[in-house]
């Protein structure tokens, strides 16, 4: 592998991993979006339960 | 007719409040000597007149920031920015009329930088650098004053104007010293370009700067 | 997005028998267009925010000049990249792309300082709005600059920009320039999508709190 060669590659890897960075920040965001919706589900089963339970 | 008598209004109000209270100009007339006595001691012995030029460039874009900071100081500590905004008058009156009073204080400083800068490295100014400096100056201060109209509004405020102000400040020190080093109409061509664009963009969004 | 990868992915093999440092030029060449593809669309977001008043025009013209950034910070690295195997300097200032992204990269970094130092509201999306406008001024006349710049620092003309390309490489060129548009496109919906769901949530916190 010449030195050139390394160089290229280098440079998609430098890209490569980049994508690879940006995509784990967004899924990370993504667990803790998820587990906000969680939350506010129980949130707001929790709310509604009272009201709920006399019709019930 | 009454939007320029609006302007020369407003632009005569800051010349008159700097009269009085002299906050800025003795400031930066200090800062920019100070700064050559500096640049004196940082230039190697027997440095090329070129890299004088260069220095005088340093020196010029600072002290046009060190004044632009203080720009709405006034207006933010009266809090009458507000007030402004609410006559009624075209609100790029407001910026026209404070690039215009910003101007008036870079082209003072600059009456005495230049003769020291000539008097400390002996660089010999010629007409072609005076062009230079003063299609420089209407750059620095349309795109300055709006910048620190953004800067005022923000927390960071002082710290926040060089970071806005410099990248855009590389097209007008390579032009001004292209003007000086290396001659030429391009350079003057590509100042008086970068004078028109920013000139227009600014007048027509220095409202949305100022309102909600 | 797993469609765009995998272009790239397929397509890097192929260019791989046409000499060797042009191949970082598919690479380098389409992720600086596309960063100022997204610039473009930053700015012209925040003409339709500042002219229409339109809702969201704010969050999608930040969100593009975020995706700007992150290829404008790409470009840089490729493109230092590229200098070393073609000069042998890690940085070339006689390089006027690379001079233009450098400035264009502390312009647009600017930006988020002011983005992050002003409170959240209408305010903020007309200072931002502004400034991307600024922006899209700022990269002719700036282009302009640098080139006449180097005129006097570096006398000299660097001739190796602009390889004559055949009709195979331009074939390459444009599907790896389609790739990476595609790719930037997609990373822009999903990062919208999740400021718009974060910000719908916060909505929903406050109305069940």
């Amino acid at each position: 592998m010449t030195a050139a060669e390394k160089y290229v590659a280098a440079a998609y890897l430098v890209v490569f991993a980049t994508v690879l960075a940006y995509v784990l920040i967004i899924s990370l965001k993504l667990v803790r979006l998820e587990r906000e919706v969680a939350e506010l589900t129980e949130l707001a089963r929790a709310r509604l339960a009272p009201e709920a339970a006399p019709v019930g | 007719m009454s939007y320029l008598s609006d302007v020369a209004a407003l632009a005569r109000k800051d010349l008159r409040l700097e009269l009085r209270a002299r906050d800025t100009l003795p400031a930066m007339l200090l800062f920019v000597i100070s700064t050559l006595v500096v640049f004196h001691f940082t230039l190697p012995q027997g440095g090329s007149r070129l890299a004088a030029f260069g220095l005088l460039w340093v020196a010029l874009v600072f002290t046009a920031l060190l004044g632009l900071t203080r720009a709405f100081a006034a207006e933010r500590e009266g809090e009458v920015l507000d007030g402004l905004v609410l006559a009624p008058s075209d609100r790029s009156a407001i910026w026209l009329g404070k690039a215009i009073a910003m101007l008036v204080f870079l082209v003072a400083a600059e009456a005495v930088a230049l003769p020291a800068f000539a008097l400390f490295f002996d660089p010999g100014i010629d007409g072609r650098t005076l062009l230079g400096v003063a299609l420089a100056d209407l750059g620095i201060c349309t795109v300055g004053t709006l910048l620190a109209g953004m800067a005022a509004a923000s927390r960071a405020r002082e710290l926040l104007l060089p970071l806005l102000f410099l990248p855009l400040a590389i097209p007008i020190v390579i032009g001004g010293v292209g003007t000086s080093v290396a001659g030429g109409g391009r350079y003057v061509e590509l100042l008086v370009l970068y004078d028109a664009i920013f000139a227009i963009i600014c007048w027509a969004s220095f409202e949305y700067v100022v309102t909600e | 997005m797993v469609a765009a990868v995998a272009m790239i992915a397929f397509f890097a093999p192929e260019d791989a028998d046409q000499g060797l440092s042009q191949k970082i030029f598919y690479f380098h060449v389409p992720i600086a267009l596309t960063a100022y593809a997204c610039f473009g669309w930053g700015a012209w977001k925040a003409l339709l925010h500042l002219w229409k008043r339109r809702p969201g025009a704010d969050l999608e013209s930040y969100v593009a000049v975020h995706q700007g950034v992150i290829f404008g910070a790409l470009t840089l690295v490729t493109g230092s990249i590229w200098a070393k195997i073609s000069w042998g300097v890690w940085w070339a200032w006689s390089s006027n792309q690379l001079v233009l992204f450098l400035v264009l990269f502390l312009f647009y970094a600017a930006y988020f300082m002011l983005r992050f130092s002003v409170e959240p509201g209408p305010r903020r999306a007309n200072l931002s709005a502004v400034y991307a406008l600024f922006g899209v001024a700022l990269i002719p006349v700036s282009f302009l600059a640098i080139r006449l710049a180097n005129d006097f620092i570096h006398p000299t003309v660097f001739t190796s920009h602009g390889p004559q390309m055949s009709g195979r490489m331009f074939a390459t060129f444009c599907v790896s320039w389609a790739a990476m548009l595609l790719l930037v496109g997609t990373l822009y919906h999903v990062e919208l999508a999740g400021k718009r769901l974060d910000s719908r949530l916060r909505e929903l916190r406050e109305l069940l709190a």
